[in-house]
């Protein structure tokens, strides 16, 4: 569905409407094309220490972006990053300060402001509270930025996936996530031989794939190299075959909460593949309903959907040799798993469900041929399924965020795509949102 | 020295399936041409097994009732769909027996490996059907085209009768007797004594097998939906043969015995029905290649007619042809009518897989007419269309072929190996019969 709306504001006379009585004025996103630079504009790099590590100047410029070393009047920045990992004391927060604020204004449409910090791990109380305070640094600048700007903080407790993080949060692939930290951990995650094909080889499967995020990731996956299977409900076939045609994929009919799922789904892998590198639990269902009104059924099909599939799933291929070393496993969040819905008790339950399970599987995904499992988890996305909502409540949804608008479909395929990835190795057990900071849940 | 070619035959495979939900004519699909059906199935079989862009050896369908339009019927669907504009595909008709006789004619090809894979298929609508010009119009229309001048055409056109205005539409009769299908297979049905009540256990079984088998999601790798139907329309799971019993007879009303002895009603009788079917067929390489699963193996196939219009009234009826052609299929693959795991007798009639069991097991007719001098004997009817066949599913003429060879190619897969024998009955007073093995 178009957001009339933004279209409408991005107009000449719209958008002198706008300006003059005060209304949100959402930019048109800037989003990864093929061929396209990074970035808009050059980049500044700063650090605490006040000099910039040359690796992360290294892995920057590998990622094809212009890394100004000095700067000079009038510079327009593609991105703003700093390197903060450093901070040790509330003193040092003085740094960020400094090398933001004179350079903000000078920062590019959709451009990029990144954070390098370290997580809290416990061993110094005063070392913590100022690592932990980045969050809140990032959060609040990320909700100051416009135009489509966003500021993201990237937790680096180890530099495997740094490079693939800054091809990511850089690009116009992230264009929905802003206001995110984000732990870079240990891992193994090789670069592709082709960061255009950086699936290539791969085995991937989507559920839910017949509409909406899931028809997305699965085209983003193919787009990326993966050769992808669809699944969905027999009854979604003709749009799920017309998926697959379009992608150059395979269609399985897999109703995912179905008892005989996981042991249909390993025969299929079993006949037709050579192992699956990538999961994405897509499919899920809402049925909306105040806790005190809610129906047996209205419970217990969006927790056999949305939370017990991935779980039983998993597990099955945990217990198999059919998921390759490696493998990668992306589920389905949503922001209302953070932060509740009036309505949502059972989606919000298995929302949040899905945070907790990704988190408490890493270490078995990691000991599975150093697989990782992470969430994404999307904030207000314009689908059918966000279509059934009331036309008042879903414009005001759409507006609720830093960026002011509804995120496409393909802004959480970009996430997820980028989660598949074997540079994403070093990521393992989070929930990357991809809400475009959104105030509310979705 | 002197070249010589030898040939080696090879088994063909079949890897699976794809049908369209069959419906009603003039339910769902009644604005759907042959032509958007038949391509519709190839793209659901192409979105199964991946085959976008791939040049399938050959593509062979066919549709009973065409219009003229569709001259290259399964040529266009092809081009029309995801598959290889390369893939070359021609259209054959054989009545009711269209499916499995192109099933028959690429496994052929590919056991003489002449192709490593191929699709074959049938579609049909009595929904969207030709109709054609009354014969007097059509004949007055071609004398004015062929006229030179403006008066010679105007002369041809005063030959113009305002009945020939009447189109045609075409009929489910045969055009030497002048009798419907129903009315032939009625003669049949009395002629060998098939009781009322058989007949409705028959079809009651076949919508009962069929939505057990829809629930336990047989058809998930063989059907992919159509605007909007996801399973057979005239699919009735809670017909009861007490319900069927209440239906009054429609065919076989003015034969001696009246309606009184009438046994055919619309429910133990097929519907018309729109729909299409294909199936993949390769050989063992091509399957592996591709990592494609082997369902099971195309043995041997068997056609056989009957002189339904001067022959014998009870046994040269005019579904009878498979009667005949099982034994020769089974005399050549030193088989007997026992050695089979499951039965796929194609429900055109209950009576007619009734007459066609009853005819095996008469000692009498099998040696006055089969030659044989034994009866083939009796078969487990449990063993018999499993998981129903035309009375629930729908009989669309050509696509019923496709349908069978696949559900069945999987019944044995699932089975963990056997062996099917399939048995069609074709207008014409013909019969396809074939052996699936794995
Ligand atoms: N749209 C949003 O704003 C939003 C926000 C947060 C999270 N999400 C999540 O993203 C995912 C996709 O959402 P969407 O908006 O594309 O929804 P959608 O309703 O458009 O599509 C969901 C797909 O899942 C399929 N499906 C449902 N039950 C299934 C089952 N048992 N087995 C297999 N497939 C099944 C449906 O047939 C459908 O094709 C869901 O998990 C949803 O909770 C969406």
């Amino acid at each position: 569905m178009s957001d009339r709306y933004l279209n409408l504001v991005n107009s000449p006379l719209g958008s002198a409407v706008a300006t003059r009585v005060g209304l949100p004025k959402p930019a048109v996103l800037r989003r990864y094309k093929s061929g396209d630079p990074i970035l808009p504009g050059p980049v500044l790099i700063g650090a605490t220490t006040g000099r910039v590590k040359a690796s992360l100047i290294k892995l920057v410029t590998a990622a094809g972006a212009d890394v100004r070393a000095a700067e000079t009047e009038g510079d327009r920045w593609g991105a703003l990053i700093f390197d903060a990992t450093a901070v040790a004391t509330p003193a040092d927060l003085a740094g960020i300060r400094e090398f933001f604020s004179g350079r903000l204004r000078s920062l590019l449409p959709s451009g990029r402001v990144l954070v390098l910090g370290r997580a809290a791990d416990g061993a110094d109380i005063t070392v913590d509270a100022t690592r932990q305070a980045l969050d809140g640094i990032v959060r609040s600048l990320a909700k100051e930025l416009q135009r489509g700007s966003t500021a993201n903080l990237l937790l680096v407790e180890d530099e495997a996936s740094l490079g693939s993080a800054l091809r990511f949060f850089l690009s116009g692939k992230s264009a929905y996530v802003d206001g995110q930290p984000l732990v870079l951990g240990a891992g193994v995650a090789p670069a592709p031989k082709d960061w255009d094909q950086p699936l290539a080889g791969k085995t991937a499967l989507v559920t839910g794939a017949a509409r909406g995020i899931g028809a997305a990731i699965a085209a983003v996956l193919a787009r990326d190299g993966a050769r992808v299977i669809v699944a969905d409900l027999q009854q979604a076939g003709e749009a799920l075959a017309k998926v697959a045609n379009r992608i150059g994929g395979t269609a399985l009919h897999l109703d995912v909460a179905a008892p005989t799922a996981p042991e249909k789904l390993l025969t299929y892998l079993q006949a037709q593949t050579d192992g699956l590198d990538i999961l994405v639990h897509n499919a899920g269902i809402t049925r909306d309903k105040l806790l005190a009104n809610m129906k047996p059924e209205q419970w217990d099909s969006v927790i056999a959907v949305n939370l017990q599939s991935q779980l039983s799933i998993n597990a099955a291929l945990l217990g198999s040799s059919l998921l390759r070393d490696q493998g990668r496993v992306v589920c389905l969040s949503s922001t209302t798993g953070f932060s509740g819905n009036r309505g949502q008790t059972n989606y919000g339950a298995t929302k949040s469900g899905v945070i907790g399970l990704v988190r408490s599987s890493a270490a078995a995904f990691a000991a599975h041929g150093d697989s990782t499992i992470n969430a994404v988890a999307p904030g207000f996305i314009d689908t059918e399924m966000t279509a059934k909502m009331p036309l008042a409540t879903r414009e005001v949804a759409r507006r609720l965020s830093s960026l002011q608008q509804a995120g496409l479909p393909i802004d959480v395929a970009e996430a997820i795509s980028w989660l598949a990835s074997p540079g994403a190795g070093g990521v393992n057990g989070q929930t990357l949102r991809v809400c475009g900071q959104n105030l509310v849940g979705a | 020295m002197e070249k010589k070619v030898t040939v080696k035959t090879r088994r063909a495979a079949i890897v699976g399936g794809n049908r369209i939900p069959f419906a009603r004519s003039n339910g769902k699909y009644s604005h759907a041409s042959n032509q958007d059906m038949l391509t519709a199935a190839i793209d659901g079989l192409v979105a199964r097994f991946g085959l976008q862009g791939e040049q399938v050896g050959e593509v062979a369908a066919g549709a009973v009732l065409k219009h003229s339009r569709d001259f290259n019927l399964t040529r266009e669907s092809v081009l029309g769909s995801t598959l290889a504009p390369t893939t070359p595909a021609y259209d054959v008709q054989q009545a009711c027996g269209t499916g499995l006789e192109t099933a028959i004619l690429v496994a052929n090809k590919i056991a003489l490996g002449q192709i490593d894979s191929a699709i074959a298929g049938g579609v049909d609508t009595t929904s969207d059907a030709p109709i054609a010009v009354n014969e007097g119009l059509r004949e007055v229309l071609l004398d004015v085209n062929r006229a030179k001048s403006v008066p010679d055409r105007l002369k041809a056109l005063t030959g113009l009768r305002p009945n020939q205005l009447v189109p045609t539409i075409p009929q489910n009769s045969e055009p030497r007797t002048g009798l419907s299908m129903g009315e032939h297979q009625a003669i049949t049905t009395q002629e060998w004594g098939i009781s009322r009540e058989a007949q409705d256990e028959l079809a009651a079984a076949s919508h009962r097998h069929l939505a057990a088998a829809y629930d336990r999601g047989f058809f998930d790798d063989l059907v992919t939906p159509f605007l909007g139907l996801t399973r057979d329309q005239n699919l009735r799971p809670d017909t009861t043969v007490e319900k069927l019993s209440k239906l009054a007879p429609v065919f076989g009303t003015r034969l001696p015995g009246g309606v009184e002895g009438a046994t055919m009603t619309a429910a133990n009788s097929t519907p018309l029905t729109d729909g299409a079917s294909v199936v993949l067929l390769a050989s063992d390489e091509w399957a592996a290649e591709h990592k494609l699963p082997v369902l099971a193996h195309f043995v041997d196939g068997e056609t056989a007619a009957v002189d339904y219009v001067h022959g014998d009234r009870k046994a040269d009826g005019l579904l009878m042809a498979p009667v005949y052609a099982v034994p020769r299929l089974l005399a050549r693959n030193g088989l007997t009518l026992q050695d089979f795991d499951f039965y796929e007798i194609h429900e055109a009639f209950a009576s007619t897989v009734l007459t066609t069991l009853k005819a095996w097991e008469d000692a009498e007719f099998c040696k006055q007419y089969l030659g044989l001098d034994a009866p083939l004997g009796s078969i487990d009817r449990a063993k018999l269309n499993v998981n129903g066949s035309s009375l629930a599913a729908g009989h669309p003429f050509a696509a019923t072929g496709g349908r069978i060879v696949a559900s069945l190619a999987k019944m044995i897969h699932e089975n963990g190996g056997g062996r099917g024998l399939i048995s069609i009955c074709a207008a014409g007073g013909q019969g396809v019969v074939a052996i699936l093995e794995a």
